[in-house]
Parts: C-alpha cells; sequence; structure tokens
C-alpha cells in the first residue's frame, strides 16, 4: 500500500506518555500529535528526554504510562517489527544499519525477500534501484556499508524506512554528521517526503533547522512538554524555551593577540588502524593566545590527528614541536609533560573513569603529585577536588560522587577542570561540548577563551559549525586527511560547508557567487 | 541528499593506503621469521644424501601405483630457495595484497614439502602418503563438527570455548546410548542431544543471565569433565558388558568411486562420520550465507541493535545458532567413541581437541569453509607426526612434532594477517534506552 494511493492517513498521537528509569523520570506526561503533511519538530537539550520518547513509539522500549493512539485504534508496541507495521519508520542518531552487509542486505534486513528457502538478494538489489530511482537518492546496493562515506549512510537509513513505506518518519538527530550543504538537502528530502502526505517527526537541538523547516515545534524539557511554538519564533525565544532560562547564544571574547608559534606541526602523516591514510601530510602552526578550529565532517582524520598529538598513535612521518621540544614520537606521558592538555572526543572511554569519584578522576593526570612515598596523599587529593568543584561549577552532591552518575555537561567539566590545572602550553580539545547541555556549553566557551587569554595555544577539533564559528580566531577546514584552507571565523557556512566537503577556498567562494549571481 | 542544489561534492574514492608502524612491525617480525626457517631447510638439505621414496599406495589398497624417487638434496634445497625468496619477498614490503597471500601460500607449501623430502631421504623406509592423507581426515573429521559448531555460536555473537564440553560429553552420552541400544542411529541422536543440552547451558547463561562468554565457557568444560567421571564411575565401571559394550562404526567404501586410484581409497572409504562432516560443512555454509536465517544470525553476531530495530528477535535468534551449533559438537563428539575408535574411557578422550577446533574457528575466520581447510592442516600437522614416528629419523621426534606447528604460525600469519570476529561477539545484548 503506497501513501500516494490512500487518502488522507490517520494522526498518530502520543498520549501522557510517562517513563521512568530507575530514580529518573525521562519522559513525564507527555502528550505530542503528529499529523500526516506535516514536519513537526521535537526540539529539546541533549538527554531531555527526546530520543526515549521515540524509541517508544517505535517499540525499542515500553512507556510505564500513557498511550498511543493512530486515529481511533489504541497502538500496543511492544517491538520495531509492530511499529513498522502501524506504518511508522526511524532515521536512528547511531545509524543501524550492519557495516560489513552490503547496502542491500541492509535494506531487506528483517523482512528478507526468499525464494526457495533461498535469500533472494537478486530481488533485494531491484528494491534498492527502485527506491533510490523513487526519491532520488542514489545509493549502490552493493557496496559494503562500511566503505560509505556518513552522508551516504544515512540515505541508506532514509531508504530502509521508506523501503517498509512508512507514513510516520522519525528522524533523530540527523544532521549531526552532515556538511552545511548534506543538510540541505537533507531538509529538501523531509520537505518532500512531506509533500507526498508523510509525517516527519525531526529531532533536533539545533534552532536554525528547526526554523527552516518546522511546521509545528513541541519544546522538550527535562522529560516535559514546556510548550508549542509556532515556525516563526526566534531562535533566542526557542532557545529560552529550551534551556528555561535567557541564555546568550555567543560567547564573549576580545580579539585575539596572537603570540609567538608554540604547536608547529610540520608534514604530518597518521595512518588509520586499517592502514588507509588518515593524516596526510598535514601542517599547522597553533600560536599562544589564539585559537584555532579545525572544522570538518566526521571521520575526516580529525580523531588521529588529536590521537597522534598525544601520543596515543604514532605517527609515520613528520614532526610535532611543542614550545621548540620534538614531541613527535612521545608517548602521552611526556606529551603530558611538556604541556598538552586533552579533553578527548569520547570522554566515556577517553576522558575519565567513571567509577572512580570526581576527586580521583581529577588527579589521574598528575598522581606524582599526590603522592608521598609512594602512598596516595588522600587528605590533599579531597582539598583538591573540593577546589576544582567550587572553582568550575561541577554540580555535585560530593567530591567523593562517582564520574559516571553526574550530567554529560558536568564530567566535561571534571575533564576540562583537570586539564586547566596545570600550566599548559597547548589546549588540545576534540568535540568539547558533545552531549553537553547549554548552561555548561557557555561555561565551558567561556574557560577555553580564559585559557588562551593566559598566552595558552588552543586548538579545537568540532564537528558543530556554532561551536567553530563561536570559538575560533582561525578556522581550518580538514577534509580527508588534509587542510583544505585556513579561513577567518567570519567566514559564511556555504564557504565552509563547500570547504569541509574538499572544495578549496578561492572555489568555493566563487561558486557562491555565481549562485548569489542566478 | 539528491543532487537538486547542483552543489559537487567530491567523489568517495577508496582511501590511500599507508602502512602503519604497527603494520610495519608485524611485516618485519614475520618475513624475518620466515627467511630464517628458509635457512634452517637449507641447512637441512644438505643433512641428507641420495633420494627419498614416496609411496603412494599402501600394501593393502587393491590398486597398487608405483613409488616416486626424489632426489633429497635438490628437493629440499629448491624448498628452502622459495622460501627464502617469499621471505625477502614480504620483508620489502613491495608486495600487492595479493602478492602477500601468494608469498604465504609459497613459503607454506614450500616448508611442508620441502619438510616431507627430507623426511623421505632421511630415511631408508618409504614416507607413505596414503596412509598419512587416510590420517589426516581421521585425526579432522571431529574438529570439522567442532568448527561448524564454533562458527555458528561466534556469528551469532556468543563466544564458544565450550567445544571441548560439549565433544566430551556427547562422547560419553554416544558410548553410553549404543551399549544399551546398539544402535548408531540411536547412539548418534543422543549424541547431538547432548551436544545441544550442553549448548543450551552456554545460550541460557549468556543471553538470559549474561554470564561472561568465557566464564561459562569453562564452566562447561569443567563441568563436562566431572559429569562424564562421576557416571563413568558410578555407573560404567560397575557393570562394563552392559554399559561399556561398544561396537565403533567401520570405514564404508562408496561404490565404484573408491576404486578411483589414490584419491578412492583416501576419499571414498572412510567412515561414515567424516562424509556427514563434509555434508555438514556445505550445509552450514548454505545457511549462513544463502538463507534468512543465515542473514539475522550474521546480524545478531555484529550489530545486535540494528537487527532489533528491523524487528529481528535477537535472543531467539541467538539460541537458534548456538543451539545448532551444539548439534554438530554433539556429531564430533560422537566420533571419540563410537565414531572411531569404541567404548568411552575415562582418560580424557577428546584430548584438547575442542581448543584445537576454536582455533581452527578463529584461523579460518568464523567461516565455515576456511575453518574446516584450517581444521584439515591441523589434521595434516598431526598425522605427520604420527607417520614419521617409526622412520627413525636423524633428529628427536619431539622435534618434528614441533616443526609443523612452525609451519602453522607462518602460514597464518601470512595468509590470514589481521583477522576480523563478529563485532559484538562475546558482547551482551540488553535493550538499550
Amino acid at each position: 500500500m503506497s501513501i500516494t494511493e490512500v487518502g488522507q492517513q490517520p494522526t498518530l498521537s502520543l498520549r501522557g506518555i510517562t517513563k521512568r528509569f530507575g530514580p529518573l523520570t525521562a519522559n513525564d506526561d507527555i502528550t505530542v500529535d503528529i499529523v500526516p503533511g506535516r514536519i513537526h519538530c521535537l526540539l529539546g537539550e541533549n538527554g531531555a528526554g527526546k530520543s526515549t520518547l521515540m524509541n517508544i513509539l517505535f517499540g525499542l522500549l515500553e512507556a510505564d504510562e500513557g498511550e498511543i493512539r493512530l486515529g481511533e485504534t489504541s497502538l500496543k508496541l511492544t517491538n520495531p517489527k509492530q511499529a513498522m507495521a502501524a506504518g511508522i519508520g526511524m532515521v536512528h542518531q547511531h545509524f543501524m544499519l550492519i557495516p560489513v552487509f552490503t547496502v542491500a542486505e541492509n535494506m531487506v534486513l528483517g523482512h528478507e525477500p526468499t525464494r526457495a528457502g533461498m535469500l533472494d538478494l537478486q530481488s533485494a538489489r531491484r528494491k534498492v534501484r527502485e527506491l533510490s530511482a523513487r526519491y532520488k537518492l542514489d545509493v549502490d546496493p552493493d557496496a559494503l556499508v562500511e566503505d560509505l562515506p556518513v552522508g551516504i549512510q544515512q540515505r541508506v537509513e532514509i531508504l530502509k524506512a521508506l523501503a517498509n513505506d512508512a507514513t510516520y518518519l522519525i528522524f533523530d538527530e540527523p544532521t549531526a554528521v552532515l556538511t552545511p550543504q548534506e543538510i540541505d538537502e537533507l531538509m529538501l528530502v523531509m520537505q518532500s517526503l512531506r509533500d507526498e502526505g508523510r509525517a516527519i517527526v525531526f529531532i533536533t537541538h539545533k534552532l536554525r533547522e528547526v526554523r527552516a523547516v518546522a511546521d509545528d515545534i513541541t519544546v522538550i524539557r527535562r522529560g516535559k512538554v514546556v510548550g508549542q511554538a509556532e515556525p516563526g519564533t526566534s531562535e533566542g525565544e526557542l532557545a529560552t524555551m529550551m534551556v528555561g532560562r535567557s541564555v546568550s547564544l555567543k560567547v564573549g571574547k576580545t580579539a585575539a593577540d596572537p603570540g609567538s608559534e608554540r604547536l608547529v606541526i610540520d608534514h604530518l602523516t597518521v595512518a588509520s588502524e586499517s592502514g588507509a591514510v588518515a593524516v596526510d601530510d598535514l601542517s599547522l602552526t597553533v600560536r599562544g593566545g589564539e585559537i584555532v578550529c579545525i572544522a570538518g565532517v566526521q571521520g575526516n582524520g580529525q580523531t588521529e590527528l588529536a590521537e597522534a598529538l598525544l601520543g596515543t598513535m604514532t605517527p609515520v612521518s613528520g614532526t610535532v614541536n611543542l614550545d621548540g621540544a620534538d614531541i613527535t614520537n612521545a608517548r602521552p606521558a611526556r606529551s603530558i609533560k611538556a604541556g598538552l592538555g586533552y579533553v578527548p572526543e569520547d570522554r566515556h572511554r577517553d576522558g575519565f573513569i567513571g567509577e572512580f569519584s570526581i576527586a580521583e578522576n581529577l588527579v589521574l593526570d598528575n598522581l606524582d603529585g599526590f603522592t608521598k612515598f609512594g602512598s596516595l596523599q588522600l587528605k590533599a587529593i579531597a582539598e583538591n577536588a573540593i577546589a576544582r568543584i567550587e572553582e568550575f561549577d561541577i554540580r555535585a552532591t560530593s567530591h567523593t560522587q562517582s564520574v559516571n552518575s553526574l550530567s554529560g555537561g558536568n564530567q566535561q567539566k571534571v575533564v576540562l577542570a583537570r586539564e586547566l590545572s596545570r600550566p599548559l602550553a597547548l589546549l588540545l580539545a576534540s568535540q568539547p561540548t558533545r552531549g553537553v547541555d547549554v548552561g555548561a556549553i557557555e561555561f565551558l566557551h567561556k574557560r577555553i577563551v580564559g585559557e588562551r587569554d593566559r598566552g595558552t595555544a588552543v586548538l579545537i577539533i568540532s564537528t558543530e559549525l556554532e561551536e567553530v564559528e563561536s570559538l575560533a580566531d582561525r578556522i581550518a577546514v580538514m577534509y580527508r586527511g588534509r587542510i583544505v584552507g585556513i579561513v577567518p571565523p567570519d567566514t559564511s557556512r556555504d564557504v565552509l560547508g563547500l570547504m569541509m566537503a574538499g572544495v578549496p577556498h578561492e572555489d568555493a567562494l566563487a561558486t557562491m557567487k555565481e549562485a548569489t549571481h542566478e | 541528499m539528491s543532487t537538486e542544489t547542483g552543489i559537487i561534492v567530491p567523489e568517495a574514492a577508496s582511501p590511500q593506503r599507508i602502512e602503519s608502524p604497527e603494520a610495519k612491525a608485524q611485516r618485519i617480525s614475520t618475513s624475518s621469521l620466515v627467511t630464517i626457517v628458509g635457512a634452517i631447510l637449507l641447512w637441512m638439505a644438505f643433512t641428507v644424501d641420495g633420494s627419498g621414496t614416496i609411496a603412494l599406495s599402501d600394501a593393502f589398497d587393491e590398486v597398487q601405483l608405483p613409488s616416486i624417487e626424489i632426489p633429497g638434496t635438490l628437493t629440499v634445497a629448491i624448498c628452502a630457495l622459495l622460501t627464502l625468496a617469499a621471505g625477502i619477498a614480504l620483508f620489502t614490503g613491495r608486495l600487492p595484497r595479493w602478492g602477500r597471500t601468494v608469498a604465504g601460500l609459497v613459503a607454506g607449501a614450500a616448508v611442508l614439502f620441502g619438510f616431507l623430502a627430507w623426511v623421505a631421504a632421511s630415511s631408508t623406509l618409504p614416507f607413505t602418503l596414503t596412509s598419512q592423507l587416510n590420517l589426516t581426515l581421521a585425526y579432522a573429521t571431529p574438529l570439522f563438527f567442532g568448527v561448524l559448531g564454533g562458527v555458528l555460536a561466534e556469528r551469532a555473537g556468543v563466544v564458544n570455548i565450550a567445544i571441548e564440553g560439549m565433544f566430551l560429553t556427547s562422547a560419553f552420552t554416544a558410548s553410553l546410548t549404543f551399549s544399551l541400544t546398539q544402535s548408531f542411529i540411536a547412539g548418534l541422536f543422543a549424541a547431538a542431544l547432548a551436544g545441544v543440552l550442553m549448548a543450551g547451558v552456554l545460550a541460557f547463561f549468556t543471553l538470559r543471565f549474561l554470564v561472561d562468554h568465557v566464564i561459562i565457557g569453562v564452566v562447561i568444560n569443567v563441568l563436562a569433565t566431572g559429569l562424564t567421571g562421576f557416571i563413568y564411575q558410578q555407573l560404567v565401571a560397575k557393570d562394563m558388558a552392559t554399559f561399556s559394550n561398544v561396537r565403533p562404526m567401520l570405514p564404508v567404501a562408496v561404490p565404484g568411486l573408491d576404486q578411483i586410484p589414490f584419491i578412492g581409497p583416501i576419499l571414498f572409504n572412510q567412515r561414515p562420520l567424516t562424509y556427514i562432516a563434509f555434508f555438514s560443512i556445505i550445509l552450514v555454509w548454505f545457511l549462513i550465507f544463502r538463507t534468512r536465517w543465515g542473514l539475522r544470525v550474521r546480524s545478531v553476531g555484529e550489530q545486535p541493535h540494528a537487527a532489533d530495530t528491523v524487528g529481528i528477535n535477537v535472543i531467539s535468534t541467538k539460541t537458534s545458532a548456538v543451539l545448532l551449533g551444539g548439534v554438530f559438537a554433539g556429531l564430533g563428539g560422537a566420533y571419540f567413541t563410537i565414531g572411531s575408535v569404541g567404548a568411552f574411557q575415562d582418560n580424557n578422550p577428546t584430548a584438547g581437541n575442542g581448543f584445537i577446533a576454536l582455533a581452527a574457528v578463529i584461523m579460518g575466520r568464523w567461516h565455515p569453509v576456511l575453518g574446516a581447510l584450517t581444521a584439515l592442516f591441523f589434521g595434516f600437522l598431526r598425522a605427520l607426526a604420527q607417520t614419521t614416528k617409526p622412520m627413525q629419523l636423524p633428529i628427536p621426534s619431539d622435534f618434528i612434532e614441533m616443526l609443523p606447528y612452525l609451519a602453522t604460525i607462518i602460514a597464518v600469519a601470512g595468509l590470514v594477517g589481521r583477522v576480523r570476529a563478529p563485532a559484538a561477539d562475546g558482547a551482551h545484548f540488553v535493550k538499550s534506552h
């Protein structure tokens, strides 16, 4: 049954949905109506409960209270199969694809065509081609998903949902991994699906995107619906609804006063674990007192660059100098001694030890300083923790609390507090505000700017253009392991977006000029 | 995401390749090892003089083939030089991917053949190739089944180090059941059932109670030893005539095909379980790679959450794969008693074969056919130590037993390289929020 063949589809409504995880109420009496032919934005901070709500709608979680209604009928959704049967499809934030399978295999998984008991991959391929022609989403059915760039992987996710002819399509934070141009194209896809009569649920915390496509806006804060907003609502008003108080979206910072060269990366080449060239002959200099942001789509060598600077990966060739000392092949301990402060991209894995207390995590990099005759100085460690918790406004009941029990923003404050407690030559921070609430972002950005003003060289690696624009004194755009160009922070998003897709700065400028002339 | 906006995004070309420092270290150590083995083989070439004899049929074969005479020093020296060449070629790092595979194959084959030639030339007795290959299949048959049990479980994401325990339990069960029923069918059926029960323990504790896969695997192995030993002592040993009365399966010739010279007596005059093993390998390959069930099994072993979101029941898919693996492990266990030698003896009859099968699973990259080939290779090496024992070679037999395993390391390093397990192998599946 194709959506174009039937008339108006019924409204899908979530009524009074409540979901608790232990003491935490992730969704508290949420009511949302999803109307075919409209794009409904669910706006809320990280951890506000948007994904939990959608996982309930998709049958991945069961609500403790409330009901889901499709028109007049009540739906019982205990697994995704039932949700799909009801016409609900989902494009997941973390793609639900099997990397070692082909596009066609991923597409049919769960409802595989068979012939005489055998998998019928021929008809699976045909289905992929039909769908990708119909929605103008070009993919090769025989490509392995792990070989595809993230933008294309997302196409596969969308096609997977469309393969079921889903009437109600949920997009969970779909723009996090895309370049600005890819985001624009995704918006067009969502709009054309809406115009076909489908209902789109668009989950995001990015205000600009909400304003671009939303027909309905529901704002969720701490598990509760705090209100509906008109599509024309200003970004400032939306931010206030989302956070619960007025927030400044810009970091107040003075012009940079760059000093001498502190970090010098010279023709650095790093191989990824699989043997691909991850960082390709990259040269970059960061001066004291300036913030250089590396912008780019995830997976263009940023992770390997950071790891090579820290010393957890060994470069193939090239050199890294920090304040004149060669740290090219240094192990992390020596890089840290040379004055490197590191905020890792995945803080849960590399930033702290979750079961340890805040106090213990705050001294992990400097155990020598808190040890006397081989014995930990517990009193000094506790005093240090109390001071840092105060200084960095870490919201915790006690310094003995485990870091796992903190919110994302407070966890990141612990990491930053630890790194900034030493005199630094270079602060290297990857995705410093990923998964952090808006209030904490403001604070973290201020501290990073403060560190710059002390004369430290600051290198930020970020895939969030908002962050890059508000922090950077210079923006270095990285694509496939190379720096495409270094541009000032007031460069337009369109130009940055083209550069993030590998177009050199001059060409990007020329393309944009032509586009405006047309 | 369509190209309607007219912006040309560069194509995603396959990324350029480069050698990481870790890969370089591996290349240098592997190639050095190959080169050293080649040098040793070259030295061995000059410890023999005269020629060696390789017999292509033994005294009992109906069709007698002439034996092959080979010049000892020359053959071994050629093999040694091939190995050295492969080692040096690997060392340069200039070989493309297929070139490394070829070099690994050449080195592996040259070391093996060179060693065989050296063995033949060092002894006045001929080296009987037919009995070597017969013995190879005899040793490899239970490994085939073990590999299938391991591959099925691990493809579904359940680490199976309990193959040994499944072997032991079903070896005992087969012996006991045959003693009571005097029926091979009943014996095999009971063995498969015992394998399924042990696999059920593995599935139940790993999937339902999220016990660490390795720990429950160790527990199953210990449990199998204790359980079979206990019942043996308490029941079987008290009435051997009733409970230990086993007549093993005998080789069955396939009429016509067994008359083919050389190949016939090896391939077509085997014990029934060997035929079943060949059939099972093809069956499991088909199930995993050509059926809907197989695609689902692979998906839950790679990304169970992705499988969950498309409506696949992750736990029951995993369970079905582990239990089917138990059937094959059970048949493999039966080989140690009714399948080949006879009644169960309480003296560790399975002798670590379950762990060798597990090694074959990993070296065979979790692929049933590659795993079976690795099992065949292990069988060949164990047979080699047996075949050469009576030949009174000038070096200690312990050393000979070690040498083939060295070839294993080289072949594995050169052929397999980095192996990648199913992504979620050993991981617990819990629905997330």
